[in-house]
């Protein structure tokens, strides 16, 4: 019985010509072409340890074509936002920008990594945005958890209870008057930018 | 002292207590709040991992319906309202593609923005605008004794703040002092509490909360003072969970103007201290003791 071994780095066949190029033309992420791999970002980043390529390689890995490794990663999710890596980055390049353009192209072309909650609740919060105008935080968890994760909803009576003894647990939807209003705005910044436009077409 | 006022959905919602205080704390003070009207949601992160796009026109329609009301300071409570309100203004003054789509997307709803409005957290109109000492004359049951750690999360101090240091901002250290509380040394201020990680990814989500509820704990901290609605929750909603997981780790956490409202004399129930899962009693006890 021989030792089962696995290639660790990536074929060049595996490039997507032109990913880098279409990434890097995106607002805010021009400067990824001058990022020198110093891993600072990845050093900074709350929440490196738990993803399965560090930012500093999701920076590479864009940089040589390599789209679908980095769309199916679990790490454009992981990133929550907190900006560390952008503000300490030698290189002022914009990477948590680039996480959200990642994110971004990842669901556009429905490759983000499947039954992973975090994308899933980016969808129904957007949903919910455009349908309402606001978002009523409770009402939302619990559409998440019917969609991700139904055991969810029984781990978690604890604290659906504690929000209803603290009352903030908020049963009716908030809304905006001028919703329409809203939805032809959205529309009309969906024209031309090929991304998802009013509900019901696309989610 | 006029602002426009924007809440932002978690103000309604979970962090509800932050408006109570904070409407309290403000009127006390003497600055005038109006609610923006008709706001709608600012996109969060959540929305702008859809779409960029559309994520600018949400934030823009705020900044132009303020525009419209005439007020030039826009007070954003909520630390993820408060980035994207900024990061929008930014985007559309850097990139004239961004702003072209979105002033296109302002027209269809016949709104218009030329770039008025500044947006602004209210740690930074209480510190720069009404003043230290102004806040002092108001401290009737200063909080001597009370040991607070000052956490401000990542997204008002980070990219884009004006008004503090994105590591060791030092605005609500300042403020906590002047009503008497002793403040922590607290060098995880700026770690971020994992955002909406508690929820999707427990296993992150989680720990992050637990190394900063232990952290204040081992430093001495009474209480926690926060700046955020979606911190607040994390760090106060989700004590069974963390103390099944890695022990107990039982401190309150605050908002920060809830700490104001005591030291003013608000009754506690006033202030939505009612609210919290992790009870204020220690925190209550030793104000009114003070």
């Amino acid at each position: 019985m021989g030792m089962e071994i696995k290639r660790t780095i990536k074929y060049e066949a595996d490039r997507v010509r032109g990913f880098a190029q279409e990434i890097m033309s995106v607002s805010g992420c021009e400067q990824l072409k001058s990022c020198i791999q110093c891993g600072t970002c990845s050093g900074t980043c709350p929440l490196s340890i738990y993803m399965d390529f560090s930012p500093r390689q999701v920076m590479a890995l864009v940089r040589a074509d390599f789209k679908n490794e980095v769309l199916r990663s679990k790490t454009v999710w992981l990133c929550a936002s907190c900006y560390a890596c952008t503000v300490e980055c030698p290189r002022q390049i914009r990477i948590t920008d680039i996480m959200y353009a990642l994110k971004q192209r990842a669901i556009r072309e429905g490759v983000y990594p499947k039954r992973f909650p975090i994308p899933i609740l980016a969808k129904e919060f957007s949903k919910m945005v455009r349908s309402k105008g606001r978002i009523t935080e409770t009402l939302l968890v619990m559409r998440l958890f019917l969609r991700a994760n139904w055991r969810a909803v029984f781990r978690s009576w604890r604290l659906g209870l504690g929000l209803i003894r603290t009352g903030r647990f908020v049963a009716r939807h908030e809304r905006i008057e001028r919703r329409e209003e809203l939805a032809r705005m959205l529309d009309a910044a969906a024209n031309g930018n090929g991304a998802i436009s009013a509900p019901g077409r696309r989610s | 002292m006029k602002y426009s006022y924007f809440p932002g959905c978690s103000l309604k919602g979970l962090g509800r207590a932050y408006e109570e205080s904070l409407l309290r704390v403000m009127r006390h003070l003497g600055a005038e709040l109006e609610e923006l009207e008709d706001w709608n949601c600012c996109g969060a992160t959540a929305y702008m991992s859809v779409d960029e796009t559309q994520a600018g026109v949400l934030a823009a329609r705020n900044l132009a319906l303020a525009e419209r009301a005439g007020s030039h300071d826009l007070l954003t409570p909520c630390s993820a309202c408060y980035l994207v309100l900024n990061k929008t203004q930014h985007n559309l003054a850097d990139f004239p593609d961004v702003r072209e789509r979105i002033h296109r997307a302002l027209q269809s709803a016949q709104l218009a923005y030329t770039g008025r409005t500044r947006v602004r957290h209210p740690l930074d109109i209480l510190v720069h605008d009404v003043g230290l000492d102004v806040i002092k004359e108001k401290v009737v049951r200063p909080l001597t004794g009370l040991k607070v750690a000052p956490y401000y999360g990542c997204q008002v101090v980070r990219p884009y703040s004006t008004f503090d240091d994105a590591w060791n901002p030092t605005t609500m250290d300042r403020l906590l002092a002047t009503l008497g509380a002793e403040v922590v040394h607290f060098p995880l201020k700026t770690k971020c509490c994992g955002g909406s990680l508690t929820g999707t990814v427990p296993e992150a989500g989680l720990r992050m909360c637990y190394i900063l509820l232990k952290e204040a704990v081992r430093r001495g901290a009474d209480v926690i003072a926060v700046i955020c609605p979606l911190c607040q929750f994390n760090l106060d909603a989700y004590h069974d969970q963390i103390d099944r997981r890695w022990g107990p780790t039982r401190i309150a956490t605050v908002y920060f103007t809830q700490l104001m409202g005591l030291a003013f004399g608000f009754s506690p129930r006033e202030l939505g201290l009612h609210r919290n899962f992790i009870p204020m009693k220690e925190v209550t006890a030793k104000a009114a003791n003070a």
